[in-house]
């Protein structure tokens, strides 16, 4: 299935930088395109001409930017007829997006109408002895992940958990930059953007070193939570049952859909454990779980596993370290 | 408004349990709902619906033990209810999924609005309503929080994105994927329930739907499972302790001086410790 299309990473915009995520994809897909022996590609879209060095210093062998003023929000019509354009016309093997909200918009769309597979959210990407690209992602319930290929469709079209691959360091770059300047106007844009509210205080928790994670056996007494965390020097994080239940919101979900962290220690309060979450601590350095049940998984993917009720436990954290 | 729901019926996830010898999953006995976003969705819909009026339809793809779950999207307050089944739908993949539910969207002359949940808590792959506005060639807006109709043929639709809100303004018919959990979900009307139970649940299957053969279940989804294995997970101490809450802190505290946390000028201030310190 090697064609010499390439492998090609889409370069996401927000203001005036690359998404974190696109720069941490381009890293890996340096090892991924030298597996499949084809050149690494890099594609972005946006208002500013001048970018494609700085892909080509993180790794692409070539590097197309798509540039007109009104690219400077993302729309899904536009954007996806203009990846149609050039996928199109070079027929890459393979093109890896970075798993935003806005790159599953693109991903989800740009799949159905080059009529090709997609995997989404993947923590790992391997190139098999085949030849083949394949993208690892956790399965259900825990314990397992499946192994996606898409053999006989191009592109194979991939999304990236942002956070499981280290961001590269740059290199003097020279890749060749191609500048493509479609004519576009307002009347082709699928949308109209009426309002835009930035987050007021963002919380990132890939940078946090310490984090209080809470889950279903919360009973969505997170105020408790936030009080150890505040102790701490922490954070607060989330399962995904937690953040749908609208305990606290989904920018604090951890794990396969919400952020993959990386820090010092990781308390873990009334979660079972699975594997949809347990992604997104696994690159922590210490995990300490509490949980009523000594079958629950997350004890698996602890260092310290505590037998008991959270919330006594807690609220004596609370106390102790308070009164340091 | 003609208002479509697409429900997916998932295992619950606390109940799946991974048999480690065949690594395959083991859902015998496991219970299966509807999928906690998809009921969000469906929440949107009947509000919409409240204020404009309309009919709510809800659209699900399953073999025929998923009538009941829809009966209960009825008994939620859904107008009617149309259940896509057929062995050949089956092994879909998320190409061959929309399909398939677009194609059952078409069956019913299409749609004003197609909502559905951002993402299933089994699959999560976050990716069928975008390929279900591709195939029906509707526009869309993914990962919203709120949802308006402001004006015949427009949708106002609000993206909760990494770093803010984006308030969008689409044009009829969309698509529309609706985070969970950002609305408070009614519960069963009871009063529905028992005509709910009697409600015709509309069963449709390939061959009535038109649909392509090539198109729908495993011949239509271009992704293949090439392997399982073993999450490769960081060896931990795996140390398992039960204890008193008072034992259980000072357990905890021991683990997070050794490393190192909180140091000492990061604490925040209590009550003993001026912040002027």
């Amino acid at each position: 299935m090697s064609g010499r299309g390439g492998v090609w990473v889409y370069a996401e915009r927000r203001g005036d930088a690359f998404r974190p995520v696109s720069l941490e994809i381009l890293g890996r897909a340096r090892e991924v395109a030298e597996g499949l022996g084809e050149p690494l590609v890099a594609l972005t879209a946006g208002q500013d001409e001048g970018v494609g060095d700085e892909l080509a210093q993180y790794g692409a062998d070539q590097v197309v930017v798509i540039a007109h003023p009104l690219l400077s929000r993302y729309d899904t019509r536009v954007f996806t007829g203009l990846l149609e354009r050039e996928l199109r016309a070079h027929s890459p093997s393979v093109l890896l997006l970075g798993a935003t909200r806005d790159g599953q918009d693109l991903a989800g769309r740009l799949a159905v109408r080059l009529r090709t597979g997609l995997t989404a959210h993947v923590t790992s990407l391997e190139v098999a002895s085949d030849h083949r690209l394949v993208g690892w992602v956790p399965g259900f319930g825990g314990g397992i992940e499946a192994g996606i290929t898409c053999p006989d469709r191009q592109p194979s079209i991939v999304t990236v958990r942002p956070g499981v691959f280290p961001m590269p360091t740059p290199g003097p770059g020279g890749g060749a930059v191609r500048v493509v300047r479609p004519s576009l106007d307002e009347a082709e844009f699928g949308s109209r953007r009426i309002a835009f509210e930035p987050n007021g205080d963002a919380v990132d928790l890939t940078r946090s070193d310490v984090l209080v994670v809470g889950g279903r056996g919360t009973g969505g007494d997170f105020a408790r939570l936030q009080r150890l965390a505040l102790l701490i020097g922490g954070e607060v994080g989330a399962t995904r049952v937690a953040a749908d239940a609208g305990w606290v919101e989904h920018e604090r979900m951890i794990g396969q859909t919400g952020v993959v962290t990386r820090p010092k220690v990781v308390i873990v309060l009334g979660a079972s454990g699975a594997v949809q979450f347990t992604v997104g601590i696994d690159k922590a350095g210490y995990v300490i779980a509490v949980n009523r049940d000594p079958e629950a998984p997350i004890f698996e993917a602890a260092d310290l596993g505590i037998v008991g009720d959270l919330a006594p436990i807690v609220d004596q954290l609370v106390k102790d370290l308070g009164a340091v | 408004m003609r208002l479509v729901v697409c429900l997916k019926v998932v295992p619950r996830p606390e109940e799946v349990r991974v048999d480690r010898a065949t690594k395959t999953l083991d859902r015998a006995g496991v219970r299966s709902v509807i999928n906690p976003a998809d009921l969000t969705a469906l929440e949107a819909a009947l509000r919409l619906r409240e204020l404009h009026g309309g009919r709510v339809t809800a659209l699900s793809m399953g073999p025929p033990s998923f009538v009941p779950y829809l009966r209960v999207a009825i008994a939620v307050g859904a107008d009617a209810a149309v259940l896509l089944s057929d062995r050949a739908f089956g092994g879909a993949d998320t190409l061959a999924t929309s399909y398939t539910l677009a194609a059952g969207v078409r069956s019913m002359g299409g749609a004003d609005l197609v909502l559905c949940g951002d993402e299933s808590s089994d699959g999560g792959t976050s990716q069928v309503p975008q390929g279900v506005a591709e195939w029906l060639g509707y526009s869309q807006a993914t990962y919203v929080d709120r949802l308006e109709h402001p004006s015949a043929g427009t949708v106002r639709a609000r993206r909760v994105l990494e770093d803010g809100t984006e308030t969008l303004e689409l044009p009829l018919p969309a698509v529309v994927s609706v985070l969970g959990g950002t609305t408070e979900v009614r519960f069963v009307d009871y009063d529905r329930w028992a005509m709910a139970q009697a409600a015709d649940v509309e069963v449709i299957d390939a061959t009535s739907l038109g649909a392509d053969p090539g198109s729908i279940g495993l011949r239509g989804s271009p992704t293949v499972v090439a392997g399982l294995r073993e999450v490769h997970k960081p060896g931990r101490r795996r140390e398992l302790v039960t204890l008193e809450p008072a034992a259980a802190a000072v357990r905890v505290e021991e683990a997070l001086r050794r490393l190192g946390v909180p140091r000492s000028e990061e604490r925040s201030p209590s009550p003993s410790e001026p912040s002027s310190a």
